[in-house]
């Protein structure tokens, strides 16, 4: 089993509390799914919209991310899959197609150690 | 602000159940906590603001909230319920899965699985029905002492002791577990005993504790609410309870005073409740099995179906006391199978029946023993013999109306 992240870019936080719970029961059914069927490392965490960006030598500090809306990150979940196209067919019952979001799938990278030299 | 006398006391179990849930049963006495956190908050809400439209809603509402923040708060396996940890943990799933939780069906689900963790096989069933009194019917300490007669620290000692044998369970009793029939007997004899204890309780202040009678049908009814966990065994039980439970406002006349069940007026019996007992005990007539609830449900069933005492049929409740004797012998069954049979064959039938009861010095602290020969020997005719066998049932009295009760009929003897 290889460990994949997916970054959710994309997710629209809903407008009213009665949207949310319908949204928030999607996720759920899907991310729960995922996980009985022991493929979840970690269900990660959703994030908000809003943040800062610290950058470059100079440690700027910016109002971030100021990317368009549907490239924002919303979230990310650690999943565990055979292969990439497996991880690429757990993420197409992703609730973030319904908000015309994509998923980024992305395996993690091993830091190898050095030689000894 | 006004609620109903037993209004938290309701709400304490269901909210207790649906919290260790959550928490787990090793956080028991977390769940506790939020509970009794939330009902401060609600009182202290309530004082200022006046009654929410649903107090129970508010309730669960504001008890939910609390969960949740202890939960974001940890974020540690340490208050999750271990199969529900993992969706704890993420922000994704938390708050669905709280709400879940919190739902109608879950809530009765939790409360149900708390009956039957409470009723341990390592414990007692006087600590199970201790256990199920104070963790999902909301008595305190003291309440518990009062109905089984017994000390405070005794049974504080007892729930104590209980409590850490419960905790030591990873989780809530699985309803889907292979142990569920025979985890379900313990939990039908202890709703039983808590219906009796109740309907004729030893209590030195009320022959009648309405309330436990009222407990033993609630959760019974959470039982049979449920198709799939139903069994024969329960609607019998659940036939028993309301059968005897219409006769309750006839017990006590309107000074508290208990009645012969020969002088109550049937007319005040609880119609409905009756109609629900026998719709239920006809549920009960299905598999091989006949239970002791079966037969007490059908005697029950007797009595309510005759319009006046005369009418009742006693042939038959006397074989079916033959058959209680014979798969659940006790010498109080084999005492009322003698009243039965004085019925039917005249006083001195009886007094016979009695001599030969098994085990008779069992009896020897039960005042309706010596009660029972002295209303034999009345109608016989034998005052002096009548007086003293009452006189003897007068000094076992465990409560005021057990005594007023034997009192009148100790001057009826001497009136005579």
């Amino acid at each position: 089993m290889t460990e994949f992240v997916y970054l959710y870019r994309g997710y629209e936080l809903p407008a009213s509390p009665e949207e949310m719970q319908k949204k928030t029961a999607k996720w759920m059914t899907w991310l729960k799914d995922l996980s009985d069927k022991g493929h979840v490392k970690s269900l990660g965490e959703p994030l908000q919209p809003g943040g800062k960006v610290v950058k470059g030598t100079k440690k700027q500090v910016i109002d971030g991310p100021y990317a368009e809306a549907k490239d924002v990150v919303g979230g990310y979940s650690i999943i565990l899959a055979r292969d990439i196209e497996q991880a690429v067919a757990f993420s197409l019952g992703c609730p973030i197609f319904e908000d015309s979001g994509s998923v980024e799938i992305r395996p993690i990278a091993q830091m190898e150690l050095g030689n000894g030299y | 602000m006004d609620i109903e006398e037993h209004f938290f006391r309701h709400e304490f179990g269901r909210i207790v159940a649906t919290l260790t849930g959550l928490f787990g049963v090793r956080n028991l006495a977390l769940a506790e906590d939020v509970t009794q956190d939330a009902f401060c908050r609600a009182m202290e809400t309530w004082k200022l603001r006046g009654l929410p439209k649903n107090p129970s809603a508010w309730l669960m509402a504001t008890a939910r909230n609390r969960a949740l923040d202890i939960l974001r708060r940890e974020r540690t396996a340490r208050v999750s319920e271990p199969e529900l940890a993992r969706f704890l943990e993420s922000e994704w799933t938390l708050a669905p899965t709280v709400e879940e939780a919190f739902s109608a069906y879950a809530v009765n689900d939790s409360q149900l699985r708390m009956m039957f963790s409470c009723c341990h096989p390592h414990l007692s069933e006087e600590a199970q029905i201790a256990l199920i009194l104070h963790i999902l019917c909301g008595f305190n300490v003291k309440e518990i002492a009062q109905a089984f007669v017994s000390s405070h620290a005794a049974i504080e000692k007892r729930i104590t002791r209980a409590k850490k044998i419960l905790a030591e369970s990873t989780k809530l009793f699985d309803l889907a577990d292979a142990d569920f029939s025979s985890r379900l007997s313990s939990v039908l004899q202890a709703l039983y005993l808590l219906f009796n204890e109740g309907y004729h309780g030893s209590s030195p202040e009320a022959a009648v504790r309405m309330e436990l009678c009222q407990e033993a049908i609630r959760l019974m009814n959470l039982l049979i609410e449920q198709p799939a966990l139903v069994t024969p065994q329960s609607y019998a039980l659940a036939a028993l309870m309301c059968l005897n439970a219409a006769r309750l406002p006839t017990r006590l006349d309107g000074s508290g005073n208990l009645v012969s069940f020969f002088e109550q007026d049937r007319s005040l019996w609880d119609h409905t409740l009756i109609a629900e007992g026998q719709a239920l005990l006809n549920l009960s007539a299905s598999g091989t099995e006949v239970t002791k609830y079966h037969i007490e449900a059908a005697i029950a069933s007797m009595h309510t179906s005759a319009a006046r005492s005369e009418d009742t049929d006693w042939k038959q409740i006397v074989s079916l006391y033959d058959m209680l004797m014979a798969i659940h012998p006790s010498p109080v069954i084999a005492l009322n199978r003698a009243i039965a049979i004085a019925q039917l064959d005249g006083p001195e039938r009886g007094l016979q029946e009695i001599r030969v009861i098994h085990d008779l010095h069992r009896l020897s602290s039960y005042p309706f023993y010596p009660a029972t020969l002295g209303e034999l020997e009345l109608r016989r005719g034998n005052y002096p013999v009548a007086k003293a066998h009452f006189s003897t049932a007068l000094s076992l009295a465990r409560n005021p109306m057990e005594r007023n009760f034997l009192q009148r009929l100790i001057d009826t003897c001497k009136e005579s």
